[in-house]
Order: structure tokens, then sequence, then C-alpha cells
């Protein structure tokens, strides 16, 4: 399949499909974050985090046409806002419904998974009834657009690069809050050992919504971050749940670390094949490759914990 | 026999119901059980006592295969088990009852002394399997030697704890294991139950080796034949109760700090 | 002695058997006398998805492993059918104006010249009559057999086999020129020269797709009454106990999963002949995580309450799209969540609490694993 290409339009390629895979990486390890918090520490499975995001995504498009009708003059930084209230959006969206549904399933892993299908289902239609059936795109201020131009044959569109920024300031204050504050400690006390945690003053259920409001609000900045690199639709999100959750298997659940080295290897070698076969035939073979090694290594990349 | 506890002497494994030779686990490098040698006799009983954390139920666990050995070997009958299965294991002639009672809660006490039935393990063997006059006159055996006769229809989630923990020794029984294994089978007992329980282990155990952690001294000096002291993973002692009871370094252990 | 439990497992209680009457007596009596054949085909096709239902009582009622796969093995069966059907349409004679005769007119359009290799058994209807069952089983075998030996289950396996209904659909979306693509394969006309288009050919169909159903059912009851049965519910509560019995534990949990797999497989080759097409909007998440709706409202232990909770939901589906389109998404949503917060047993759980009791004076013994404990199916 290399035949037709010569030594330097390859690298040019491989640059190329990289900084794409790069974009999806982004959009990836931003869904597969809040995820990996509410699976890896809480062994919930949130069937609707799609949903989730791409509440964020309409916050964001909401914002977009909002500052351009009232505040033109300050629509050049609109989506930091939009970033802000995308993730307040979900994040209260998120502890409503923990509050409401999920906390009364946390023995039956599988039961919330049903139902939280339903929830998906449920704020899908939510979404085609308020905003219409049609994806809606944001429009992006100006300096957001256009590319750099590495070489001859590469060049970079800025809004990507924004995305990955944004991802990795994300990912920065994902690891700080889980590691370095006071919350995360608790997270991590209360999922290793729940009685003990609750003796020594922790309050669970006040620590259970905080984790699964932080991972939805999480969700709803990758949504935001979504609209700069693609148009939402009612059912956008769907389309991403299964890709994230293999990525957050394959990283190994509870570990961070693993769940961006998985987002990162799953989309290079999709992005990179993509270039050379059919779009189908690459994600046929990505997700393949994913689901062998997950059945001869079903513990992921790194170690797994799950809530027992 | 004797051998066994002679230093430096190789026991020959046919000898032994059960040989256990430099068994080591280890977890994230902490060695749970560490080098763990001991032999059991046909038709002896043996417990295993220890303070806690000191690898008991692991060295259990081991042996039925629960948990992968690091290193060492464990013979039964001169069969290697640390590479079985746990069934295999089990079908091999090794019972094993956990601490907290571990039985069906959705199943009658019947449908829970009828799957231990050792016929028709496999999944054709299981679905063909016939509730004949063979498996039902047993189970009535069982169930009376166990206090559940007149319980036999009721759903198990609704016995007593120490019904339950008879209801557990009934399924290894009706296995008929060769080698039974128990882990602290009167833990949790009031002591009417305590006294029913220990004259049923004492019906049980003939005919067959068992292996039990023991908390209850009184319990053990009553039943044990030997005693093996495990101590942060290691083999402190071994002996008689009488033995093992005035070793300096068990005194040391239980009393020290 | 009294011994009270000497004939304490016939095959089916005299409630079982009234219920199988009712049931066998609605789907072959009664909707057939009382609907135009239009909606009696249409409820043939909601059977179909009964035959998965009714596995999934086996996999994930009883053995507690929950399959977000299971349209891949109703899809798998549905195209070995098609496969069949379509190459029969295809004759030379049918296909004349091709470039490529007697091939299926979708690979003709993809410029596919010749009939690829996994199409040729499928001229054959005995061997396609094998294939249904056996392709679906055996994929189900080596998922359950990597699966299962590793020890994944609970929501590990529903991901992984999610993953696998999607990446199924892709494949088959992709490879257009093998598969028929996103349309599927359509244009189905005779099966072995009979031609299954005619109102008398789908009112046949409707009852070979009934006693089909029956038998199935017949089938899982012989499974959940024998010791087989009994495990499953034991591994459910207690893995390692069972696995201390000297089970096996991974045999059982393959064989549930395959089970149900060709249930479903069943009711997909009955799907394609009584619908006339298949295609991959059957395969993918989405139906594959409806037909487990199907069987938590009709009660994930009941093998009846599978049956009718489908044809509720589905008749549910079709007069809500009908009238109110928006309104149905809704509405199913409310039922995933009601279904597991208020109803965790379904239909069949309802029944047994406030109706069985009115019909029978006796007390019920507790002896059945009829109503579910709370949290029980969990890993």
């Amino acid at each position: 399949m290399f035949g037709d290409y010569s030594l330097g339009d390859l690298g040019a390629i491989f640059a190329m499909q990289g900084f794409a895979g790069l974009i999806l990486f982004s959009v990836y390890v931003l869904m597969a974050l809040g995820l990996a918090i509410i699976f890896g520490q809480m062994g919930v499975i949130n069937m609707a985090h799609g949903e989730f995001m791409i509440l964020g995504a309409y916050v964001t498009y909401l914002c977009s046409g909002f500052f351009q009708s009232n505040l033109p003059a300050l629509f050049p930084g609109y989506f930091f806002v939009a970033m802000v209230l995308a993730f307040l959006a979900a994040g209260a969206l998120g502890m409503l419904v923990e509050w409401a549904l999920i906390r009364h399933l946390y023995k039956r892993p599988l039961d919330t998974l049903l139902a939280t299908w339903g929830l998906s289902l449920i704020l899908q239609q939510a979404y085609r009834s308020i905003f219409g059936a049609r994806e809606v795109g944001v429009e992006l201020p100006s300096w957001l657009i256009g590319s750099v131009q590495v070489t001859d044959a590469i060049e970079i569109p800025i809004n990507g690069m924004f995305v990955m920024a944004v991802t990795v300031l994300i990912t920065v204050a994902v690891a700080l809050l889980l590691f370095a504050s006071r919350w995360g400690r608790q997270v991590r006390a209360v999922m290793q050992n729940r009685v003990m945690a609750g003796a020594v003053g922790i309050d669970t259920d006040r620590v259970d919504r905080a984790t699964f409001g932080i991972g939805c609000g999480i969700a709803g900045i990758a949504g935001a971050a979504f609209t700069m690199i693609g148009s939402t639709g009612p059912t956008s999100g769907q389309l991403y749940i299964v890709d994230t959750f293999l990525i957050v298997v394959f990283g190994g659940a509870a570990s961070l670390l693993g769940t961006i080295a998985s987002a990162f290897s799953i989309s290079q070698t999709q992005s990179t094949l993509e270039f050379f076969l059919s779009g189908s035939t690459a994600k046929v073979l990505t997700l393949l490759g994913v689901v062998a090694i997950l059945m001869l290594r079903p513990q992921g990349l790194f170690t797994l914990k799950v809530r027992r | 026999m004797s051998a066994a506890l002679l230093p430096g002497a190789s026991p020959n494994d046919k000898d032994f119901l059960l040989a256990v030779e430099g068994l080591t686990v280890s977890f994230d490098g902490f060695k749970a059980v560490n080098d763990v040698s001991f032999y059991v006799d046909p038709d002896e009983i043996r417990v295993i006592i220890g303070p806690n954390g000191a690898g008991k139920t692991t060295v259990l666990d081991l042996i039925c295969g629960r948990t992968k050995a690091t290193s060492g070997s464990i013979k039964y009958r001169g069969q290697e088990l640390t590479r079985l299965s746990e069934s295999a294991i089990v079908q091999a002639g090794v019972g094993r009852k956990f601490q907290t009672p571990s039985i069906y809660d959705d199943l009658t006490v019947f449908e829970n002394l009828e799957i231990s039935f050792p016929r028709g393990r496999t999944v054709l063997g299981a679905l063909t399997f016939k509730r004949d006059a063979e498996v039902r006159d047993r189970i009535h055996a069982i169930a009376e030697m166990i206090f559940l006769k007149d319980h036999l229809d009721a759903r198990a989630e609704f016995l007593s704890h120490g019904q339950k923990q008879w209801l557990e020794i009934g399924m290894l029984l009706i296995q008929d294991p060769e080698l039974l294994m128990l882990d602290e089978p009167v833990a949790g007992m009031s002591v009417a139950e305590r006294k029913k329980t220990a004259e049923l282990l004492h019906q049980i155990i003939k005919g067959r080796s068992v292996l039990v952690i023991e908390h209850d001294m009184k319990f053990v000096e009553d039943i044990a034949h030997r005693v093996t002291v495990l101590h942060q993973g290691r083999v402190l002692s071994e002996g008689s109760m009488e033995r093992v009871k005035n070793d300096p370094k068990v005194v040391e252990v239980y009393l020290g700090h | 002695m009294k011994l009270p439990t000497l004939n304490d497992n016939p095959f089916m209680k005299p409630m079982e058997w009234v219920s199988l009457l009712l049931l066998a007596g609605l789907i072959l009596v009664l909707l057939p006398l009382a609907l135009d054949s239009f909606r009696l085909n249409l409820v043939g096709k909601y059977l179909t998805y009964a035959f998965v239902a009714l596995g999934l009582v086996i996999c994930w009622g009883y053995c507690g492993i929950l399959s977000l796969g299971q349209g891949v093995f109703f899809g798998l069966g549905g195209y070995c059918m098609a496969m069949y059907l379509k190459l029969e349409a295809s004759s030379v004679e049918n296909t004349r104006i091709q470039s490529t005769p007697g091939i299926p007119d979708f690979m003709d359009w993809n410029q596919v010249t010749a009939l690829p290799w996994f199409w040729k058994p499928f001229h054959s209807l005995p061997l396609t009559l094998i294939a249904v069952v056996a392709v679906p089983t055996l994929f189900a075998f080596v998922i359950g057999a990597a699966m299962f030996k590793r020890r994944v289950g609970g929501t590990y396996f529903a991901i992984i086999t999610q993953a696998i209904a999607a990446i199924l659909t892709i494949l088959i979306v992709g490879q257009q020129g093998y598969t028929g693509g996103i349309n599927g394969i359509t244009d189905l006309r005779t099966l072995n020269g009979w031609d299954i288009r005619t109102d008398a050919a789908k009112t046949i169909l409707y009852f070979v797709n009934g006693g089909l159903l029956i038998a199935c059912i017949l089938v899982a009851q012989a499974v959940k009454r024998s010791k087989l049965g009994r495990i499953l519910v034991a591994m459910r509560d207690k893995e390692d106990r069972v696995r201390f019995s000297g089970y096996a534990v991974a045999s059982f949990k393959i064989f549930a999963f395959c089970l149900a797999a060709a249930f479903a497989a069943v009711g997909g080759a009955m799907f394609t002949l009584q619908v006339g097409f298949m295609s991959p909007s059957f395969v993918g998440i989405v139906p594959s995580i409806e037909m487990v709706i199907y069987t938590a409202v009709g009660g994930r232990l009941s093998l009846f309450g599978a049956v009718y909770g489908t044809l509720l939901v589905n008749w549910a589906k079709t007069s809500f799209s009908e009238s109110f389109p928006e309104l149905w998404l809704f509405g199913l949503g409310a039922l995933f969540i009601a279904v597991v917060l208020a109803f965790p047993n379904g239909l069949a759980g309802i029944w047994r609490q406030h109706v069985e009791p009115r019909l029978s004076r006796k007390p019920k013994s507790p002896a059945l694993p009829a109503v579910l404990p709370h949290g029980a199916p969990a890993e």
C-alpha cells in the first residue's frame, strides 16, 4: 500500500495524519477522562456520557449565538465562557442524575448500564426536540481560523492546536485534582474502602455525587472542544461512546496514564490506517485489534481496579 | 512418618497425602507466604494457627488453587496441584470451606446439597443429571447429620448463621473429599451452635485428612493431631499441641507484644 | 420417614403448563384469528425478537451475563438465511441484464465479478440451515471461551460484546460488495422454489415461527429445570463456591452464552424469511440493547415474560411511532429507567406479586428463585 508514494510524501502523510490523529486523540482523551473517573473510580458505567458531552457542545453553540448577537465585541473570547458554562451545565445535570438514578444502583452495575442507556435516549430526544434533528455548527472567532504552514506539504490548523492545548490543560487539572487535592484523596479513599472512609468521617454520598458531577462536567468540556472540529447533532455523542469505553478499558480502567496512552495509540492507529484504507476498514481493524488485545489481556494496558 | 519432622530428611511424596514444599507467594513484592513446607499424613487432623495476617488463609487458597503460587510445590498424593485448575483440584479430592458461609442463597437446602453431589460436573453431565434414589438418599443422610433434615425445602437465604455454616460443611461432606480444608469453622457461632459444630466436625473428620484454621484454642487442643504455627508467612513451629505451646518462639509471638 | 422432595422436580409446574397453553393459544390461535395478514406478519416479526429475549433470560437472568451484542447473533442467523435466498433469487435467468449474471445484484453494482468463497456454501439449503445455527453459535463460543476462561464478566463483558456489535455493523456497511452494505440483502423471493412473498406463505411462516418459538421455550425450560439451570443460578450468586464444588465455571457460562446465541440466530433466520430482507440495522448497538429491554420488561427470570415483554414493547413502539414519533424515545428511555429502578422483575414480577396470589389460595413455596433478590445478578 506504500507503493505509490515517495519517501518524502510518506513522511508528510504520516505527519499530517499524525496531526489529524492528535485532534482525534484530544477529543478521545477529554471524553475518556470523564469516563475514566466515573468508571475507574466508581465502577459505574455511564452510557449517557456521550450525551453529557453533546450537552457541552450545545451550550457552546448557544454561547456562540448569544455573543454574536449581543456582545459582538467579546466574541473572540466567547469560547472560554462557553467552556466554563459547559462544565457547569453538564456537571449539574450529572449531579442531578447521580442523585435521582445512579445512587440507587451502585450494587447493580449492569442495571446502571441499562438505566443510563435509557437516560441517553431521553437526552437525545430532548436535544432533537429543542435544537432540531439537523447538526449545528458554531461560528469560530477569526483567530481560530486558518493554519500554520510548517513545510510545503505540512500545514497545521489553528483550531486543532487550540483543542490540543485545551486537552493538555484539562488533563493536568484532572491529575492535580485527583492526586493533590483533598477531594482527590477522598475519592481514592472511598473507592478503596467505602466503609472505612465513611467511618473516618468522609461523607461518601457527597464524594460520589461530586465525582460523578466532575466526570460529567469534563465530558461537557469535551463537548465544547468538539465544536471546534465538528458539527453537533442529537446523536453525535452515541458515535463516540463505544470507542471511549474501549479506550478506558484498554488503558486499564483506573489508570489516568493508561487512559491517555490508550487514547493515543487507538487514535493514531486509526487515523494512520484511514489514509491508506477506507475509513470503515481502518475503524474495524483498530477496534478489532483492541478487542483482540483485551481478550488476551483483560486487565488492559495498565492495572485495573474494580469496585467490589 | 515422623521423617517429615526431621530436618534435612528428604521426604518421599508418596507417603504423604499432602506435601507442601517451599511454597511462596508474593503480592507486589510482599511475601504473604514465604518458603512454607509441611506434610500431612492420611487421616491426620492438622490445625494451622497463627496471629492475624500470618498467611493461614492464603495457604489454603494456594492449595485449592484460588491463588497461584509464585514458587514451590504442592503435591497431593504425588500429583502437583499448582498447575491444576480449581475444579480439577476439587475433582482430585480436595474440599474447601470458606471463612464466611458460602452457600447459594437463591436455592433450597436440598438444591445446595445436590449441586455439591460429585456427579454430573460437566455441562453435558449437568444437563442429563437425574435426581435418583442414590442422590436423594445421600442428601437426606447428610441433611440429618448437619441438623437440617427439616429444612430441606427452605431457601438457604432464610437459614441462621450457624445453619448456613452447617450447610456448607454438609456441601463439603457430600463431595466426600479425602482432604478437607476448613477455615475457622466455628467462628461467629453461638455457644450452643459451637458445641453442635464441634460434635459434627468430630464425626466428619473420621476417615479423611483435615486441614483446619482455627483460633479457638480449646477446640484446637480437642481435635488436633499436630499443629503448624505460621507467623509473618513462615512456619514458626510445628508438632503436637503440647510441644507447640511450650515453644518459646510461639510464646514470644503470641504474648510478646 | 417423610421425603418431602421426592417428586418436586416435574418438567413444569401446573401453573407453568397453564402459562404455556395460554401463550400457545394466543400465538397460534387467537392472534391468527383476530388479525389481518399484514398485522399478523408484523406480530410474526416481533416474535422473532422474542427468540433473542428468551436467550437473554437464560444468559442474563439466570447466569448473570449481560450481552449487549445479541444483535450480532440475530444478524448472523438472518444473514445466513438471506444469503441462501439471495442466491436463489440471483439465478442466471433472473440476472441476465447484469454484467456478471448469476451473482447477487449488489455485487454486480460494486464491480464484484465472481461469487466470494464464503457465499458458495449458501447454494445448498441443508448447509444453510446448519450454518444459520452453527455460525452464530461458533462465534459465541469463540467470544465466550476467550472471555470467560480469563474470568472477564460483568460490565467488561457487556462493553466488549457491544464493541463487537459495533465492529460487525461497520464491517457489513463497509464491505458493500460482499454484504449489500447499509441496505442489507434485499429483494428475496423464494425458498427452494416456494414464493415467500405471498400472503399464504407469510401465514405459514408465521405458524412455523410460532411453533419454533414454543419449541425454544421448551428447550429453555428443560435447561432451566435441569441441574445445569440451578448451577447457573448458583454461579450468579457465589461463583467461587461453584468452582470449589468441582465445576469448571467457564464452560457453563460458555454454554449459556452459546444457547442464547443459537436462539437469537433462529430468530434472525425467521426474521429474514418473514420480512423478506436483512440489514445491518438489526445487528448494531442500538437494536442489541433494545432486545435487552424486551427481556427486562417481561421479567429477566421468566421465559414466558420474555415473549410478552417483546410483544408489548414492540406493540408500543409501533403504535407510538405511528402517532407520536417524538414521544417514543422518551417513552423507551423512561422504560429502561423504570424497569431497572422500580420493576426489576418486570411483568412476571408484577404478575407473581399481585395476580398469582389471588388466583391460587395456596401459599407460594419459598423454594423458587422466582423473585430477584436485591442486587443479585451483579458480577
